[in-house]
């Protein structure tokens, strides 16, 4: 009962939020309504047990990407709008056909395998075994996806690289 | 007011909506930062399923892939973020339909 309306007040807060991200005229505001997503999509992973990842949803998007996507719509300052100039050919309409087509498909997976059921969602407290969710999480990513992890830092090191090569000014 | 259980497939279902919003945002806008953002709701789609099914299977393995999807999301915002500055300084515009120097 309360988990099914935490989840459909949470599922309401981000599909509209998300929806206001993709229709708001004014970039700044749709990267407010950006934060509040993430903030909602954090508290799903609360819900879902994933505390260590919640967290990192908070710090990395809420707190880090989101703070460089408000950078850069300050840092270019449009004389015109954005979206003044529309190619002719451009085909909007087939575009949201797509994506409404992609949800029908999706939509009718997930209809198909749900005719078997599945149990319901476990509360975070009582799927864990010994050791928190940080604890858990921090044992497999040392070991089993240790190589994975290196990868990924190394990703991270070579794409700050990247960005301070393609922002800096070139004379 | 009775409610059925919340199972995996109401999450799997919320996750094709956010991501399916992502692609309209992808396809209908103009102004390439909103479409990052557009690609950011999609990545956010795919970690809820994938802690969806971590919750179902209760075992972390589907939270360790979602850390390096954020990872990668991030590596991916800073790049891209640096390629529009970079673009923005030459072309003086955020609009994708003036973006045709490759003809595309």
């Amino acid at each position: 009962m309360l988990d099914a309306i935490a989840f459909y007040t949470l599922a309401a807060l981000i599909l509209a939020f998300a929806i206001a991200v993709i229709t708001a005229r004014n970039p700044v505001h749709s990267v407010v309504f950006l934060v509040i997503n993430f903030l909602a999509v954090a508290i799903v992973y609360i819900v879902l047990g994933a505390e260590f990842l919640a967290m990192i949803q908070v710090l990395v998007y809420a707190g880090g990407i989101v703070v460089l996507y408000l950078f850069v719509v300050m840092l270019v300052n449009l004389k015109r709008g954005p979206e003044a100039h529309q190619d002719p050919r451009r085909q909007t309409g087939a575009g949201v056909g797509l994506a409404v087509a992609v949800l029908a498909e999706l939509t009718a997976i997930l209809a198909y395998t749900g005719r078997n059921p599945l149990p319901a969602v476990v509360p975070a407290a009582s799927a864990r075994g010994p050791g928190g969710n940080t604890e858990q999480l921090g044992w497999l990513l040392y070991t089993t996806y240790l190589i994975p992890f290196e990868v990924a830092s190394m990703l991270l090191l070579v794409a700050m690289i990247g960005a301070i090569v393609l922002a800096r000014k070139v004379d | 007011m009775h409610f059925t259980p919340i199972t995996p497939y109401h999450y799997l279902l919320l996750s094709a909506a956010l991501f399916s919003v992502g692609v309209i945002g992808v396809m209908v806008r103009r102004n390439i930062i909103i479409l990052f953002m557009s690609i950011e709701l999609m990545f956010n789609a795919v970690n809820i399923n994938l802690v969806a099914f971590a919750a179902l299977y209760r075992h972390e393995v589907g939270q360790a892939f979602a850390v390096f999807v954020i990872a990668v999301a991030a590596a991916e915002a800073a790049v891209g973020l640096g390629i529009i500055l970079a673009f923005y300084r030459n072309k003086e515009t955020l609009n994708i339909d003036e973006m045709n120097l490759m003809k595309g």
